[in-house]
């Protein structure tokens, strides 16, 4: 154990502050992109109907072919593995922000309208707010994906922990595996305590207590 | 494109299924009759889950070497959640007063299991069955990396040689597949359903 980390130490930290990197700046940018998307379909559930079940689709290529055709037409630059994680992870929070909103009874709605809100103010005061725990799981099934597909990135040789995993494999250094491996794990089971902990925190405050 | 390819992405899928079925059940099952072990098995298999894939297979090869036990095995934990979780809620859902009605005809605790409770949750565990193959259709690209072949391994040539149709093509065939044992086991489902709820 202490032998491992002499000897892959520094390649390990370097690794997890890559695959971390990737996972957290691509997960942020389509947090940002997935809600301003749901929202708009929210407002036209009729496109929904269509864009939805599309997208659905679209979510059955498998990451590695999404990696590889940019990497073709992209090259070996981290925006690369950027781009595709980012793609993958919007899909999830999208669906759940448009099925949160949607899910708002509409009393709420109709409440908000009486007390003189706003169509903006009814978004971000009682509907967003209300679909957030929704929201939350969407973005804890992606940030899971990301960690998972950001394995790849070493694929077309950008680092991450699957560079260990794959060096591990392709020299049959089983320790180098076991590194780069339980890393991935600790990191995706890591985020997802951490997310859940988020879905705690942004349940709205008159729905924490069962009796209300 | 050949069948064999093809094939060999198929044989790893439909027995890691199986196998799925076969352990994830009986674990359903015992989550659902001992409440002492129902919060260690659902989080166990929700962490399995959680494990990126390639890192799961990683792991399997530590100690079982490259090849395609290696891959089912890997499909196997990883397509657990689906089955565990909807054979335990299945068996949960379950109306009590249809289960005090067989324990009034004299049932047994495991005749009720298997003749009332388990048919009765059938339709759900189908629904996780399901969802378990669908979803190891497309993890199983990661075989190539551990020696397992298939599909993956024709994606993976073809992206280390640019050859943008044979990678085109072999995600083409991939999603097919995907996509119809999505909705043959969705029909089977609606035929299930009704079968049970017409009663």
């Amino acid at each position: 154990m202490i032998r491992f980390f002499e000897l892959y130490g520094k390649r390990l930290l370097t690794a997890v502050g890559v695959h971390f990197l990737y996972v957290v700046v691509s997960v942020t940018i389509a947090f940002v992109v997935a809600i301003l998307l749901g929202v708009l379909l929210s407002r036209v559930p009729r496109w929904a109907r269509v864009i939805l079940p599309l997208l659905s689709i679209f979510q059955t290529i498998p990451g590695i072919v999404f990696v590889g055709i940019l990497f073709l037409y992209n090259g070996m630059v981290p925006s690369t593995v950027i781009i595709a994680l980012t793609i993958y992870a919007i899909f999830p929070i999208l669906k759940n922000t448009y099925v949160g909103i949607l899910e708002v009874p509409d009393e709420y709605i109709e409440a908000a309208k009486g007390c003189g809100m706003s169509p903006i103010q009814t978004l971000l005061q009682v509907e967003l707010p209300l679909a957030m725990p929704v929201i939350i799981s969407g973005l804890r099934m992606s940030t899971v994906y990301t960690v998972s597909w950001a394995v790849l990135a070493a694929m077309i040789g950008l680092g991450g922990l699957g560079e260990l995993i794959y060096a591990g494999v392709s020299s049959n250094n089983n320790t180098l595996i076991l590194g780069g491996a339980i890393s991935a794990a600790l990191m995706a089971v890591g985020f997802s305590l951490l997310i859940d902990l988020l879905h705690k925190l942004v349940l709205p405050r008159s729905l924490r207590r069962d009796a209300l | 494109m050949t069948a064999d390819v093809i094939l060999t992405h198929l044989m790893m899928v439909l027995i890691s299924v199986i196998l799925t079925i076969i352990v994830g059940v009986p674990l359903g099952v015992c989550a659902y009759l001992f409440p002492a072990a129902r919060r260690v098995i659902l989080r166990v298999v929700e962490i399995l889950q959680t494990i990126p894939a390639l890192a799961l297979l990683g792991i399997i090869m530590v100690f079982l070497g490259a090849g395609k036990q290696t891959v089912i095995i890997g499909l196997l934990l990883y397509s657990l959640l689906p089955v565990v979780q909807n054979t335990y809620v299945g068996l949960s859902e379950i109306d009590p007063a249809i289960k005090e009605v067989a324990t009034g005809m004299g049932m047994t605790r495991l005749y009720r299991l298997i003749h009332v409770e388990l048919q009765i949750a059938f339709p759900l565990i189908f629904t996780g069955i399901r969802i378990a193959t669908v979803t190891a259709v497309g993890v199983a690209v990661f075989a190539t990396f551990v020696g397992g072949g298939g599909l993956g391994k024709l994606i993976y040539n073809g992206i280390r040689i640019s050859n943008m149709q044979m990678i085109l093509s072999s995600t083409a065939v991939l999603m097919v597949m995907a996509m119809l044992f999505d909705i043959v086991m969705a029909i089977i489902e609606k035929i299930l359903q009704k079968r049970f709820s017409g009663r």
